[in-house]
């Protein structure tokens, strides 16, 4: 029902991730075109975080095939991919608590983007501002409230200069202005090139974005294809029913 | 992006250099004026710092805790005896001893630092009885009894004090300045990252066994200096002092007195741990269970050590390497 271009960025082939019998992923296929922004809904429990850890490398997949640029990276350990250019948020933040906001960033620079001291501080500096971080930057991670931890996420995540971002819900609880500033940083890295995939509950920030979306359930890809048809799918009105799809 | 720049280092910290790089012209100059015993205690101090900087290195900065570093110490005075019968002079073998056993520890972390923490802790525990029991299978250690560096004995005694102090001197002050900037640095940066989520470390690109394997090789090459310096104070190498517990026992109640994971915390505790043998080492056996109460005190009292609770009541670090981005050159946020 989906075409598949030939060469996708990022692709996963028959991915399953299973902790004791639940079948947290369960068979999924996913690619995502180079430039394209992919997004991902589905109810609590889908899979959606677990198939990101699996396309990052958080752990290894119990089975399928993982793929940058058509090569096999499914067993490359999370920072050899993210060298390779794959960074993720992540859905809980996971800043460095014992290290400020800027070493937060520059330790990315440097450690996955690659960079030397001197260019890592100046990366670091211009991220903090693009993602609204300036003002904390010599701030103690751990004083941070969630807005900011989830600001540093992506900050981060840049950091390691991506070519494919992986991006866990972190428009929640945002305020409609602050998830404006948010779209148009995500619009703009895609301007540029980027690639994408952004799993998210907040739908109509989510279509300010996206080419595709994919709604997962229960471990497996439910519905893909364009945003507006997926959301019109039966199959996808009954997963949400009962849950909140806004 | 070229106006980013970094704040300089605060001023106490500037002076605290300072202050050290004096203190160092000061004890270097010690034969001078101080005693035989002093020096010898000096020298002591000197390789109570390096252990318990090393193990610093592994615990407090790359979250290793090992209870088997006596098996460097151990390797490290076993390897000079060996260096000295192939018939290399007694200080250079001093000096390239740690750098055969830091070559051992690059190999067996291979596989040591695939073990979880508890199991990591317990296996350096067997590998250190491991290394002690083939070390003692070698005709020139002869077992129990040891064997002496008889090569030493050409020297003078005061000589042979006085070049083992300064040796120990300044590979204390260089193990210090060395770890300062490695700390200072790339691999201290990301050590803290795994430090404090080692997923998270490895999701922004940080080789967490890269790091590891690192620390945990130069750690040990630290550990096998202070086992050649002690050899050449002691003379002779006994396999069960030379791989002996008590050595892993000195470096934790260091570190944990002085303060786990800050820079100066082992240096601290070194001097109070000799400071404690002076006081109790007069009581016999009340010495151990002096030090004993000491340490549960601390465990209790003070559990961040003396240096953790001079920066709880000041609310900053000395020497604490932060990088600090200069206010000048902070992009306003966006609106
Ligand atoms: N480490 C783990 N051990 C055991 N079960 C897990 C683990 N991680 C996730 N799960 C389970 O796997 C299933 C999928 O979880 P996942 O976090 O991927 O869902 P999600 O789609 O991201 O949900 P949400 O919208 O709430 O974030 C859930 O049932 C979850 O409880
Ligand atoms: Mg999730």
């Amino acid at each position: 029902m989906q075409m598949t271009d030939p060469r996708p960025l990022l692709s996963g082939q028959g991915l399953s991730k299973t902790y004791g019998k639940l079948r947290a992923v369960d068979g999924v296929d996913i690619a995502v075109q180079p430039g394209e922004a992919l997004g991902i809904v589905g109810p609590n429990g889908a899979g959606k975080t677990t198939l990101f850890g699996a396309l990052a490398g958080a752990f290894p997949v119990s089975a399928g095939v993982i793929r940058l640029d058509g090569a096999p990276i499914t067993t490359l350990p999370a920072h050899r991919r993210c060298a390779l250019g794959i960074a993720r948020t992540h859905q809980v933040p996971r800043p460095f608590l014992g290290m400020t906001v800027f070493e937060n960033v520059q330790v990315a620079a440097r450690a996955g983007g690659g960079l030397d001291d001197r260019a890592s501080v100046a990366r670091a500096a211009q991220i903090l501002g693009a993602t609204g971080l300036g003002d904390v930057a010599n701030r103690p991670a751990g004083a941070l409230g969630l807005l900011d931890r989830k600001r540093l996420e992506v900050a981060r995540a840049l950091a390691t200069n991506p070519r494919i971002l992986l991006l866990d819900e972190i428009g929640g609880g945002l305020t409609e202005a602050e998830l404006e500033v948010l779209i148009a940083l995500i619009l703009d890295l895609k301007a540029q090139g980027m690639t994408v995939i952004w799993i998210e509950h907040i739908l109509h920030a989510l279509l300010k974005v996206i080419d595709r979306l994919i709604c997962m359930a229960e471990g497996r890809v439910l519905a893909e294809g364009a945003p507006r048809a997926v959301m019109a799918d039966a199959a996808v009105r009954a997963a949400y029913l009962g849950s909140d799809p806004e | 992006m070229t106006d980013t720049r970094l704040r300089p280092l605060p001023r106490a910290d500037r002076l605290l250099i300072g202050a050290a790089a004096l203190l160092l012209a000061v004890l270097a100059l010690a034969p001078v004026y101080a005693s035989a015993l002093v020096i010898d205690k000096l020298t002591q101090l000197g390789i109570y710092v390096l252990m318990a900087v090393m193990w610093n290195l592994l615990a407090g900065y790359a979250g290793l805790v090992s209870v088997g570093q006596q098996a460097f110490v151990g390797l490290g005075g076993y390897a000079m005896v060996r260096l000295v019968e192939t018939g290399l002079g007694p200080f250079p073998a001093l000096l390239v001893a740690p750098l055969l056993v830091a070559a051992v520890a690059w190999l067996l972390s291979s596989f040591v630092l695939r073990l979880r923490i508890g199991e990591f802790a317990i296996a350096m525990w067997v590998l250190a009885e491991v290394f002690r029991a083939l070390v003692m299978t070698d005709p020139l250690v002869q077992g129990e009894t040891g064997t002496s560096l008889v090569v030493l004995n050409a020297y003078d005694p005061q000589t042979r004090r006085l070049a083992i102090y300064w040796i120990a001197l300044a590979s204390a002050a260089a193990v210090l300045v060395a770890a300062y900037r490695l700390l200072s640095g790339r691999l201290g940066a990301e050590s803290q990252a795994i430090r404090d989520d080692e997923e998270a470390a490895a999701s922004v690109g940080v080789s967490t066994f890269r790091v590891k394997r690192v620390i945990f090789a130069l750690a040990a090459g630290g550990c096998a200096l202070a086992g050649t310096l002690w050899l050449a104070s002691a003379i002779t190498f006994q396999p069960r002092t030379g791989f002996g517990i008590q050595w892993t026992v000195f470096m934790l109640f260091m570190v944990l007195t002085g303060g786990l994971g800050t820079f100066l915390g082992p240096v601290v505790g070194a001097v109070f741990l000799i400071a404690l043998q002076e006081i109790f080492g007069d009581f016999g056996a009340w010495y151990l269970f002096g030090i004993g109460a000491v340490a549960i005190g601390f465990a209790l009292f003070l559990p961040r050590g003396l240096v953790g609770a001079w920066i709880d009541h000041s609310g900053r670090e000395p020497l604490a390497r932060r990088r600090v981005l200069d206010d000048a050159c902070q992009t306003p946020p966006a609106p």
